[in-house]
């Protein structure tokens, strides 16, 4: 059984591998995309201050207070005190500041320059009582929430399409059925093309990242074994997609159009290039069924808050479970034939 | 001699059409099996329903005097009409991969010795010619030493210098006491290689037996061919079973001389006439109809 997967694993690697046109396109394509959104968005930073208010008062501007009628400052309705400490700590708000009491209370982080220049507005307002509080924590720059998601992007594109339309040319072009006329069983085909893809997947993923991290200098704050689990798990869940998708299809057409229905809706609802927070519930929710949620959450956890493994126990759990399911319904419902 | 293989009462059926419509034939160990008939004929899908690649409506196949279990594809070797070879790999790879996938494969220098692909090895697939290609799906067919081997129209579309070294190839297979089953609808091919054949038409087999017996069973006479030109000046009168064919005047009979006297007396030209036994071409066309169905 070993032999046998050995051999269809060796034989797919050198296919891909001599295919230069498809590596160089596996390659280059995230990196364009992230250096170009990289630039799109550095390039239009916020020109202005950011202020979150601490309020039950659903109408934020009527909030009687001199500082309220400061302009050029954008004010911000925050209700939970700890989420918006939360965006001070990680410079999405350059305060957060409570004007219900007589004694304001406002909290800055002092790793932040914008904070110090809005604490200034702020102090010079009035003549309240103020009450200072200071958190801590790094900036983080879109670009480094941005390679996670581009990463897992290339996973998700390279893992679903890359398996998915082999699959189908190997099936069309009848190269499955003359493997069926040999002892190699559904599954062990299934498992060589899981860890074919999965090794030249998470080759390019870390080829990808060592670069863009040299050149962008992005932070990283956990482990990279813990950041390897993840891509390993995320991507050999996606591929398992993949296979299960392509497990009776002999149509590249419908194929493309099937490998699209589950690649968009992650693209927009799993966090790739912006996060989720702010939306529906509803979509947060929905967006849980997509293994890439589920790596995203897990990678951007690890590299910017420097989770452990146990800490994120649970999507590396969810990964675990689909990746089970879907490659085992891909080896019960594979064809190796066209009808 | 035993038969390896006994096919009793195939059948398939897709919507509209019998595919395979009860055929029944058996096939002696160490022999070349010939299953023949035009397009449409049936023959790839009985093949295929045999080889345990699709699924029959009925009947029974037993291999070894028992039905067809799991080592059914350890013992066999199959070369189909059309198979895609995974591109960018070279034939020695692709003949590695197939060798790696059986647990006693046979040895790989021979079988790129009596394949003649020692000097394609480092090719590419995807730059082998039809006669090449095909010699390598042979290989591969034979990397599990198969005693028992399918090949399906192994020879179309190859042109005639390449379709005359693979039939030496086969030659030298059934040397090595492999049984072969073979389709085609090349008459000369199943002539040169088969031991049996049986005919197929429409899902039915329409003739089954060693090829000489058939067409002794089928033809008393022999052809005296001349082309259409020669004669068409002439009104014939020749009190013989005659009709013209694909461009030439064809009269069968067994006297040779009366024919001869006949038409040197009519003044026909008879430098381009050629006498010709009965063949499986002749036998192919009477039973299947006067023209090949496309």
């Amino acid at each position: 059984m070993i032999a046998r997967i050995l051999a269809v694993f060796h034989a797919r690697n050198l296919e891909f591998v001599r295919d230069r046109g498809t590596l160089s396109w596996n390659i280059m394509f995230p990196v364009i995309v992230l250096f170009g959104l990289n630039f799109v968005f550095s390039t239009g930073e916020r020109n202005q201050f950011k202020i979150g208010i601490l309020t039950d008062n659903e109408v934020v501007n009527e909030i009687d207070h001199p500082f309220m009628d400061i302009r050029y400052i954008n004010k911000i309705q925050i209700v939970d005190q700890d989420a918006g400490l939360e965006s001070v700590r990680r410079h999405k708000l350059d305060m957060l500041v409570d004007l219900d009491d007589p004694v304001v209370r406002y909290w800055i982080n002092e790793e932040s320059p914008t904070g110090y220049i809005v604490e200034k507005i702020l102090l010079q307002s009035s003549t309240d009582e103020f009450i200072k509080g200071v958190v801590q924590g790094k900036n983080i720059r879109y670009v480094e929430w941005l390679l996670p998601g581009v990463l897992g992007m290339n996973l998700m594109f390279g893992c679903l399409f890359g398996v998915g339309y082999v699959i189908v040319r190997y099936r069309k072009s009848g190269f499955l059925k003359r493997l069926k006329a040999t002892p190699l069983r559904a599954i062990e085909f299934i498992i060589a093309q899981v860890l074919s893809r999965l090794i030249l997947a998470i080759s390019m993923a870390i080829f990808i990242y060592v670069g863009a991290s040299f050149i962008l200098e992005t932070r990283m704050e956990g482990s990279y074994f813990t950041l390897l689990l993840v891509g390993i798990l995320g991507a050999t869940s996606l591929i398992s997609l993949g296979l299960l998708i392509a497990s009776r299809v002999s149509s590249e057409e419908l194929a493309g159009g099937l490998l699209n229905l589950m690649t968009w809706p992650m693209m927009v609802l799993s966090g790739v290039f912006f996060s989720l927070e702010g939306s529906p519930q509803w979509i947060q929710t929905f967006a849980n069924i997509f293994p890439l949620t589920h790596t995203l959450t897990a990678a951007r956890a690890v590299m910017i808050d420097g989770a452990t493994i146990l800490e994120i126990s649970y999507e590396l759990s969810v990964l675990v479970a689909t990746s089970i399911i879907f490659m085992i319904a891909g080896a019960l419902l594979f064809k190796w034939q066209s009808d | 001699m035993p038969n390896i293989l006994e096919v009793k009462d195939l059948k398939k059926e897709y919507p509209g059409v019998k595919a395979v419509d009860g055929i029944s034939f058996s096939v002696k160990k160490g022999t070349c099996f010939g299953l023949l008939g035009p397009n449409g004929a049936g023959k790839t899908t009985a093949i295929e329903i045999i080889e345990g690649i699709t699924a029959s409506d009925g009947g029974s196949i037993l291999y070894k005097n028992r039905p067809i279990g799991r080592d059914f594809h350890k013992e066999t070797g199959i070369q189909f009409q059309a198979t895609a070879l995974q591109d960018f790999l070279t034939v020695k790879e692709t003949l590695q991969l197939f060798h790696k996938l059986y647990p006693n494969p046979s040895n790989f220098d021979e079988i790129v010795e009596e394949c003649s692909l020692k000097n394609l090895l480092s090719r590419d697939n995807r730059k082998l010619s039809g006669g090449q290609r095909q010699r390598l799906l042979v290989a591969i067919a034979l990397v599990n030493q198969p005693e028992l081997l399918f090949m399906d129209e192994p020879t179309t579309g190859l042109d005639p210098q390449a379709r005359r070294n693979f039939w030496n190839m086969v030659e030298k297979i059934k040397l090595r006491n492999t049984t072969l089953i073979l389709t085609t609808h090349y008459m000369e091919e199943a002539d040169f290689l088969c031991d049996e054949i049986a005919i197929m038409d429409k899902g039915k087999i329409i003739a089954y037996g060693e090829p000489k017996q058939l067409i002794a069973q089928h033809f008393k006479e022999v052809v005296l061919e001349l082309p259409e030109d020669e004669v068409k000046n002439h009104a014939l009168n020749i009190p013989m079973e005659y009709e013209f064919k694909f461009g030439y005047l064809e009269i069968y009979t067994h006297d040779i001389p009366t024919a001869l006297n006949l038409l040197k007396e009519q003044n026909i030209p008879l430098d381009k006439l050629k006498i010709r036994p009965f063949n499986l071409e002749d036998l192919f066309l009477k039973l299947t109809g006067s023209e090949l169905r496309s």
